[in-house]
């Protein structure tokens, strides 16, 4: 990895001693969104190498795990991708139930599809917009966060907050869905339909655009799969794997959609899926709302549920399990489980492993973002320098993700 | 003693009044409140001005303050001299090659007469400078030499601040601006040889002529390429969208402004807007027409060999209101050109550097000295 | 389908299998440390199993246990689509596994992520120093000994910069790995 760079070097004029400079592309820049630093060597404009330094935001999530409660680890997970964060509310509330093998109720997977593709165009659309932005494309950028301002809207109406939502718990959710959400979704729908095409006129034949993202930051199959992309990056390149079709949770098996994939593995191409994926994300949000049936959100395991208020307040049995449940946390058998979902930026995966008790005793975050930054060197060295800020804007970090 | 002081009111009145003014009110109303209308915003409106927001205009005033206020940095390891050089050196050239720009024909104090092939002469009395700085006859030669002039303050700015990121964009900016100097100036070989002359105003002039009594002979009617290549190069020697890769500010942070503050900041992006101007006016001159309003002359109205004199018994009157039209003519022109390429800027994403090069060394020059032959050729056989 | 995998282990390699189970869907095989690179070779190569995905590395600290570590390898096939979870089980007295890089590119990073946060080291790792910690931290934070309120001692951040390739080389070759308190 810490090759003699003096290899790929060659002096092209013996008389004029020249050397490459490095540039430190660091933590504060305006390209580096959610901190990272690269180290560069340049020659000119172009790469020679590459050293990735992540950790900037780095907050001992894991270890934080270890000394709360399983429910009390929810706030944290918002924490992680925080564009996305229902995903990952809901894959860690996935994995603690297969631990405990319960069931949650059929309307609590629907809404959990629902919320979580909304998470998942809020994602994909802060990714297209920074990317049109730090290509000089401020108008379509804008256009981005108004999309993506009209997506926090519905979900500040369901969740009561915009980004840190807290909203899944294990055995289901927080609260259901309002009464007029299907109405307000219809509303948000076709606004955000319109940007997607204002967008797609603005940057997709764009003479500049395909100039600047066309055959830039190319990423093969082979090295996709052994540097561990997924997602949409993956995607890109030509490899089909999609958590949600290859090993379908929550409601995925039942409803129809399409996962757009790529062939170069250029920039180009995961701008492309990322718009494709926008509106599969409308389609499937349009086919769980046809088939939503009323009923109750939370699983009524009374070990894992916090009991009815009046029986709280009123019969000592409710309100020492209430108490048990909230102090001591919910008491999960013993063992461990990875359990995988696909998240904004490609899988996510939590191996948890639990020692009985309400404390979680090992939760580790396959964090997608981490892995990417891991390879992203790679698509670097041998380009311009130009051309690191559509590869890294299209990779999508999420800096919470990354560092965990 | 009378023409030191008209020449100072001039100087004050197209440098300060115009240039300056369409430039800072450029930062406000284009940068702003345009952006804000394309990217669905409202923009900056909270600056008022005794309780009225006149559209965002007291924001401009806000700014100025805030910008004198602010700290005068010195990056450590500057060079201080070379450092607080550059911005004059950037500044001084986008104002000084406003004096050749003409706003008018030449005031005739005795009476115009518009000959049939559309020239005008001036009867009983003498051809008067009022309406440019300078009279020279090699109006666009100075042109270029004082914008080739700007191309020293970006790399020194970029050199002496000490900074990897200002250094890479002097040195992007330095390569994109010679690099299109030259095709800027072969693609107006083409005007030149069709005009006949380097003076600004003498081509103005020559716009008058009516082909065929109703096709005004504007310069991007006899070269429609050579005006593309132009507003193409111009559009990269001045730094703007999509060619503003030296101020490049998701790679290099602010290219070659990184280092700045305050004053000498403010002065780097105004000369930037003035620059903007500048092109505008000079592509209005050379291609759009300049003070030209067509069909419209000293003495009256022409069209396919009519002539119509309205106040036939007051010329003077219709010259003065000639005039009007004339200096308005030219100031919307520069105005529609100005916003014609801050539309550019909010629209298009930017090149990237070996991008910019192909274009100006592969395609432009090339398409430009092509230009020039066929006009070469079309003048033989004519 | 389900035990095929367990199956492919401990056909071939039976004694390095300490023990197996498939709770939870999850097919997991406990492995000594010794053949580790070998046992995850054969599983990428051979073609009914081609695990050609690794999923995350991680580590689990089981305080009162002995031996007190394992090391945890997620494998998946993108032809197949199993998953089979590889636990290696290490002792605190000899904490070293041999590196997978050359098998799987991401193991470069998830490999000096487990280096960070519990102290395994990993033989044959081109580059292991800390990821998400800065290189002065002292201590290995998710070992169970370690406490989350722990207090880092003040350091002097090393100069980083490095203007010229040469410094930049020595920097990044001559690096030893800091990190625990213990070597």
């Amino acid at each position: 990895m810490a090759h003699d760079i003096n290899d790929t070097y060659e002096p092209i004029d013996q008389d004029l001693h020249t050397e490459p400079m490095i540039l430190q592309m660091g933590p504060s820049h305006p390209a580096t969104h959610g901190t990272v630093r690269f180290t560069l060597t340049l020659d000119g404009e172009k790469v020679l190498k590459c050293e990735t330094e992540v950790g900037y935001l780095h907050r001992g999530f894991e270890k934080e795990c270890e000394a709360s409660t399983w429910t009390q680890v929810f706030p944290y997970t918002d924490r992680l991708n925080y564009v996305s964060p229902l995903l990952n509310n809901f894959g860690y509330a996935l994995a603690v139930e297969k631990l405990l093998g319960i069931q949650v109720p059929e309307r609590c997977d629907w809404i959990r599809t629902i919320m979580g593709e909304i998470s998942r165009l809020s994602d994909h659309w802060t990714s297209v917009g920074a990317g049109a932005l730090e290509l000089g494309a401020m108008t379509a950028f804008l256009y981005a966060i108004e999309a993506r301002e009209l997506v926090w809207d519905l979900t500040e109406q369901v969740t009561g907050a915009r980004m840190t939502v807290s909203y899944g718990r294990i055995g289901g959710l927080k609260d259901d869905l309002t009464p007029d959400f299907a109405a307000n979704w219809k509303h948000v729908r076709e606004r955000l339909l319109e940007v997607h095409a204002t967008t797609h006129k603005l940057l997709t034949r764009n003479r500049i655009f395909v100039d600047r993202m066309q055959g830039t930051g190319v990423l093969t199959r082979e090295m996709g799969i052994s540097y561990g992309y997924t997602g949409p990056v993956l995607r890109s390149t030509g490899v089909d794997y999609d958590v949600r079709k290859d090993h379908p949770y929550f409601k995925y098996g039942e409803i129809d959609f399409e996962v757009p994939v790529g062939s170069t593995g250029d920039n180009y191409d995961r701008y492309l899926v990322r718009m494709d994926e926008i509106v599969q994300s409308v389609r499937i949000i349009d086919q769980c709302l046809e088939r939503i049936q009323p009923g109750p959100v939370n699983s009524d395991d009374p070990r894992v549920m916090l009991p009815d208020k009046q029986k709280v307040y009123n019969t000592i049995e409710g309100m020492i399990s209430h108490f048990k449940i909230v102090f001591e946390g919910i008491q999960v058998p013993p063992g461990e489980i990875y359990s995988y979902t696909e998240a904004g930026n490609g899988e996510l995966g939590f191996y948890i492993v639990s020692n009985g008790t309400g404390k979680p005793w090992k939760i580790h975050v396959r964090s997608p973002s981490l892995i990417m930054m891991g390879g992203v060197h790679k698509l670097f060295e041998g380009s311009m320098l130009a051309d690191i800020i559509p590869t890294f804007d299209t990779i999508n970090m999420i800096g919470g993700e990354c560092d965990k | 003693m009378v023409e030191v002081l008209i020449t100072v009111i001039k100087i004050v009145a197209i440098v300060f009044v115009f240039a300056m003014g369409v430039a800072s009110l450029m930062t406000l109303l284009g940068d702003r409140k345009q952006s804000a209308k394309i990217q669905n915003r409202v923009g900056p409106n909270q600056a008022k001005f005794f309780g009225f927001s006149l559209g965002g205009i007291p924001h401009f005033i806000a700014d100025g303050i805030k910008m004198i206020l602010k700290e005068n940095t010195m990056p450590n390891g500057a060079n201080k001299w070379l450092h607080t050089l550059a911005p004059a050196l950037i500044f001084f050239p986008a104002l000084v090659g406003w004096a050749v720009i003409p706003f008018m024909d030449h005031y005739c104090t005795g009476s115009v007469r518009t000959l049939a092939d559309y020239t005008e002469v001036c009867i009983d009395g003498e051809w008067k400078n009022y309406f440019s700085i300078m009279h020279s006859d090699a109006g666009l030669l100075f042109a270029f030499a004082i914008a080739a002039v700007s191309v020293y303050g970006a790399a020194i700015a970029g050199w002496a601040s000490n900074n990897k990121f200002s250094l890479l964009g002097g040195l992007r900016s330095s390569a994109q601006m010679i690099s299109y100097e030259v095709s800027m100036g072969l693609s107006l070989a083409g005007v030149l040889m069709i005009y006949g002359t380097l003076n600004l105003n003498e081509m103005v002039r020559a716009q008058g002529y009516l082909f065929g009594g109703w096709l005004p002979m504007w310069g991007i009617v006899v070269q429609p390429l050579a005006f593309f290549l132009f507003f193409l190069a111009g559009l990269a020697e001045t730094k703007r969208a999509p060619f503003d890769l030296p101020e490049d500010e998701s790679v290099i942070v602010a290219g070659y402004i990184t280092e700045y503050s305050s004053m000498k900041f403010a002065i780097m992006q105004l000369s930037e807007y003035v620059a903007t101007v500048f092109i505008a006016a000079l592509i209005a001159i050379l291609f759009l027409g300049g003070w030209q309003v067509p069909f419209l002359y000293a003495d009256g109205i022409r069209f396919l060999g009519n002539h119509w004199q309205p106040f036939a018994e007051n010329p003077d009157l219709w010259y003065y209101f000639t005039i009007m039209l004339r200096i308005g003519a030219m100031v919307l022109k520069v105005l529609f050109l100005v916003w014609l390429q801050f539309m550019m800027r909010w629209t298009l994403p930017r090149f990237r550097y070996d991008q910019v090069m192909t274009l100006g060394w592969k395609i432009l020059l090339p398409l430009s000295i092509a230009n020039l032959f066929i006009t070469a050729l079309i003048l033989t056989i004519l | 389908m389900a035990k095929k995998l367990i199956n492919f282990v401990q056909n071939k390699f039976a004694d390095e299998v300490l023990d197996s189970h498939s709770r939870l869907g999850n097919d997991t095989v406990i492995i000594k440390r010794e053949r580790l690179a070998e046992i995850v070779e054969a599983l990428r190569d051979e073609a009914t199993t081609k695990m050609d995905f690794l999923r995350t590395i991680t580590a689990v600290d089981y305080m009162q246990r002995l031996p007190r570590f394992e090391v945890v390898y997620v494998l998946y096939s993108m032809t197949h689509k199993h998953m089979l979870t590889l636990r290696v089980v290490l002792e605190e007295s000899d904490l070293r596994l041999a590196s997978l890089h050359k098998l799987y590119g991401t193991a470069g990073w998830q490999e000096r992520e487990v280096w960070d946060m519990y102290g395994v080291r990993f033989d044959g790792h081109p580059d292991l120093r800390r990821v998400l910690l800065y290189e002065e931290f002292e201590g290995h934070p998710l070992r169970k000994d370690y406490a989350k309120q722990a207090s880092q001692p003040r350091v002097e951040l090393l100069a980083r910069e490095r203007d010229s390739v040469e410094e930049f080389n020595v920097y990044v070759k001559d690096r030893p790995a800091t990190g625990s308190r213990n070597g």
